[in-house]
């Protein structure tokens, strides 16, 4: 009785465990070398790096998780333990990395670990090196740090959620104006009024919120305008998002081009349940179908049109691929459906490149002066100018999907994915079900490629490889499988964030793998999860629900 | 004439020959059960007749039309409609979503308004859970929720697939109960059962089914006091 009180108390596994974990992810940070390339650009010039921000997570991680595990049981502990516990496991986390430095004084790691180069011992022991006293600094560090996490996370609720968003707004002020701006990261002044600024302005709304929200609806006036701002901010956001400059423009225009093939991929996997690996090729038949109607260099056609005059070929060509690869594989489901089409993919990039179709379509040289649009006067030649075409097409497509989730269509796109044999069975055509799935897909895909051939005015095959199929299927799981919003926040996540960070873009793959991972684990259901996708997978939730009297589980909508 | 005349249909999965020259025949009206063991080609036979499986040989007819070549979506249509073996209801889909889903191949609105308000008559139960997602219904729930579905389709032959499988004894009487009602609304009824005793309770003939071969056909009430369908089915020496 007596040791069950004891543990309650004081539970030595937390701390431990979460000391161990984020030791070990600080070590990998560390030796795949991604902490020292981060290391070059400043968040607080001379005072601290991104690279340096990245190595502080995971004693945060370590702190906040010991500390709130073992303040969150029936009987807290006392103040006091919270900070032993939060301290303790940022000790084993720096001692981790200590160990890290002991070892590389006495063994050349270098021969396996590449990374593990003076530079980073330096830079792990803040410059005072790895002889003597230094060895000790990430202990010292990570108790100092546990310490700081007992602390904030023992401030009331509303201080606390302040305090997290001025220290973690720094940083990413920080990454943005330098990779957006060109320029430094933050002063130390421009850091501490950033922190002051954005800790007291939102600790000063969450008390007054209440008070501010009430004010607005007790007047009409105010609730329209309540009602207006809510879709007129992320349009006016939207819309003015090309003043920012050339290079943010440049990204957004990525996002969009990712987000429209994301809508498009949604359908066939998120909607239709069909795994479609080859995706990219019909962003490469959009692609090509509107070099080679465009391009003066290809003569063979005998037709030189616009970009307008070529949408529409682009686009329904897509489509008909669509069918054309929907019809051998209509009997497939799964895996062997997924390994069909990613066969499909390659075969299209193969084609695209043989010397057989070099005189048609440029082979390896691919197709250059393709035209730009042009609407009257307006030439969507600059990356700010394309962003409003690439917008159009994104409302364009998330108008259509939005149309089709609940249309009767849609439903049996759903009914399929959940059961097809029932599906056949209630009166679904399987075969123009499929279709119209994979069509769909493909147009979208198709648009969106049709657009990055006039936005590089050239394209070469090895724009169109294996990875972009991929690109596009991680980014509807991160976004949420099913979801439009999705979709687009995905894109965001993939594609824009990591254009933010180019030092890291030879990590990009391992960070995708490790952003997979994390959500598959922590929110499978994806950023912005389908309303029906988040009960199925919290069902758990909702039976425990169960047993506590509370028995309705309704689907909103 | 019958209403549904399956004549000599052989049916293959692959290489595997399932099907070995069935003949069955329901008439308008009846409730006719089709028992055996596992394995025996029961739910060959019902996934054969409603189009998802194909006869190499033989031929189904429907009113007297051909059906045996038509894709399963088109036999809904003309009024054949199963509850599968497993229930298979749509589990995140919500009740009214799973039985709006069974109607899909109708587009008469009042139709499906009222055959809505039937299937709630039969089953209350799923009237009260109406919101709720099918997939965390219980076992009972989802075997209603299945026949509930297959009735939206308003079939004059309603397939049924193994509805006692892995319910208590109480809830297997309700639901052969619904079934006596709703053939009794007018619906033809085809049942494939393992539990031979409670099929032969309800129906009016039965066959008796053997490694995808007919081996008895008679009254239900003959096939009860059969020596071999007593030990074989009915665990009765």
């Amino acid at each position: 009785m007596q040791a069950i009180k004891v543990k309650s108390r004081f539970n030595w596994l937390l701390p431990v465990k979460a000391g161990l974990l984020a030791g070990v992810i600080a070590l990998l940070l560390a030796l795949v070398g991604i902490v020292e390339i981060a290391n070059q650009r400043p968040v607080i010039p001379g005072v601290l790096s991104v690279g340096q921000t990245l190595l502080l997570l995971p004693f945060l991680w370590a702190g906040y998780r010991a500390v709130r595990q073992a303040g969150s049981g029936e009987e807290a502990p006392p103040r006091f333990w919270l900070f032993v516990n939060g301290a303790l496991a940022g000790l084993l986390t720096g001692a981790l990395l200590t160990a890290l430095l002991l070892v590389g004084k006495w063994i050349n790691l270098r021969t396996v670990f590449i990374n593990a180069s003076p530079e980073l011992y330096n830079l792990l022991t803040m410059g005072a090196g790895p002889a003597g006293v230094g060895i000790l600094v990430p202990m010292i560090a990570g108790l100092v740090l546990g310490v700081v996490v007992a602390a904030i996370s023992l401030l009331p609720e509303r201080m606390r959620g302040s305090v997290v968003l001025g220290l973690s707004l720094i940083p990413v002020l920080a990454i943005l104006s330098s990779a957006l701006f060109a320029g430094r990261g933050l002063s130390i002044g421009s850091a501490i009024a950033v922190f002051v600024a954005a800790t007291g302005g939102s600790y000063l709304w969450s008390i007054m919120q209440a008070r501010v929200k009430e004010r607005i609806n007790n007047h009409p006036a105010g609730q329209r305008a309540a009602q207006w701002s809510r879709w007129a901010l992320p349009v006016l956001i939207i819309a003015l998002l090309p003043l920012l400059g050339k290079y943010p423009s440049e990204v957004m225009d990525m996002v969009g081009l990712y987000a429209l093939m994301g809508l498009g991929l949604n359908i066939v996997v998120g909607f239709a349940g069909l795994l479609d690996l080859g995706y990219v090729a019909f962003f490469a038949i959009g692609a090509y179908v509107m070099g080679v109607l465009t391009s003066p260099e290809i003569g063979w056609t005998g037709i030189h049109l616009g970009f307008w005059g070529a949408l529409p070929f682009a686009v329904i060509t897509a489509t008909l691929a669509g069918i054309i690869l929907g019809i051998p594989v209509l009997g497939m489901r799964g895996d062997y459906l997924a390994i069909v089409t990613l066969g499909f993919g390659e075969i299209i990039r193969l084609v695209v490149l043989s010397d057989w179709l070099k005189p048609y379509i440029g082979g390896s040289n691919g197709i250059t002066r393709i035209p730009k649009a042009v609407i009257g006067p307006l030439e969507f030649g600059t990356p700010q100018t394309l962003y409003y075409l690439i917008v159009a097409g994104c409302l364009i497509v998330a108008f259509a999907s939005v149309r089709l989730k609940p249309s009767r269509l849609g439903r049996a796109w759903m009914a399929l994915r959940e059961d097809e044999d029932v599906a056949q069975a209630m009166g679904i055509n399987l075969v123009r079900t499929k279709l119209l799935a994979f069509a769909t897909g493909a147009t979208f895909a198709g648009l969106s490629g049709a657009i990055f051939a006039s936005k590089l005015t050239s394209i070469y095959p090895h724009s169109f490889n294996f990875m972009v199929s991929i690109n596009v299927l991680c980014l509807i799981i991160v976004g949420g499988m099913g979801s439009i919003p999705g979709a687009i926040v995905g894109s965001l996540a993939l594609v824009g964030l990591p254009e933010l960070l180019r030092e890291f873009t030879e990590y990009r793959l391992w960070v995708y793998g490790a952003a997979l991972v994390f959500m598959m684990l922590n929110r499978p259901e994806g950023l912005v999860p389908e309303a029906r996708r988040r009960l199925e997978l919290h069902e758990s939730e909702v039976e425990s629900l169960d047993e506590s009297g509370e028995k309705h589980v309704t689907v909103p909508g | 004439m019958a209403l549904l005349e399956v004549k000599d249909i052989h049916t293959y999965y692959g290489a595997i020959h399932a099907l070995k020259g069935i003949s069955i025949h329901v008439d308008e009206g009846e409730i006719v059960t089709l028992i055996g063991a596992n394995g025996a080609g029961k739910s060959t036979t019902l996934n054969t007749i409603c189009g998802i499986l194909h006869p190499g040989e033989g031929t189904i007819t429907l009113d007297g039309q051909p059906i045996h070549e038509l894709p399963a979506h088109e036999i809904v249509m003309r009024g054949v409609s199963q509850a599968p073996e497993g229930r298979r209801v749509f589990g995140r889909l919500t009740v009214i979503e799973n039985l709006e889903m069974g109607a899909y191949a109708r587009s008469d609105k009042a139709g499906i308004a009222r055959d809505m308000e039937r299937v709630f008559a039969l089953f209350p139960r799923l009237k009260e859970r109406a919101k709720q997602v099918a997939g965390t219904l219980s076992g009972g729930e989802q075997q209603m929720l299945s026949i509930g579905r297959a009735l939206m389709a308003n079939p004059r032959l309603l397939l049924l697939d193994e509805p006692s499988m892995g319910l208590s004894p109480i809830l297997v009487e309700a639901i052969f109960d619904t079934i006596r009602q709703i053939n009794s609304q007018g619906t033809t009824v085809l049942l494939v059962e393992q539990n031979a005793l409670m099929a032969l309770s309800i129906a009016s003939r039965g066959y008796v089914l053997q490694t995808g071969e007919i081996v008895l056909h008679d009254t239900a009430a003959a096939l009860q006091e059969n020596e071999m369908v007593r030990k074989a089915y009915l665990g009765i020496e």
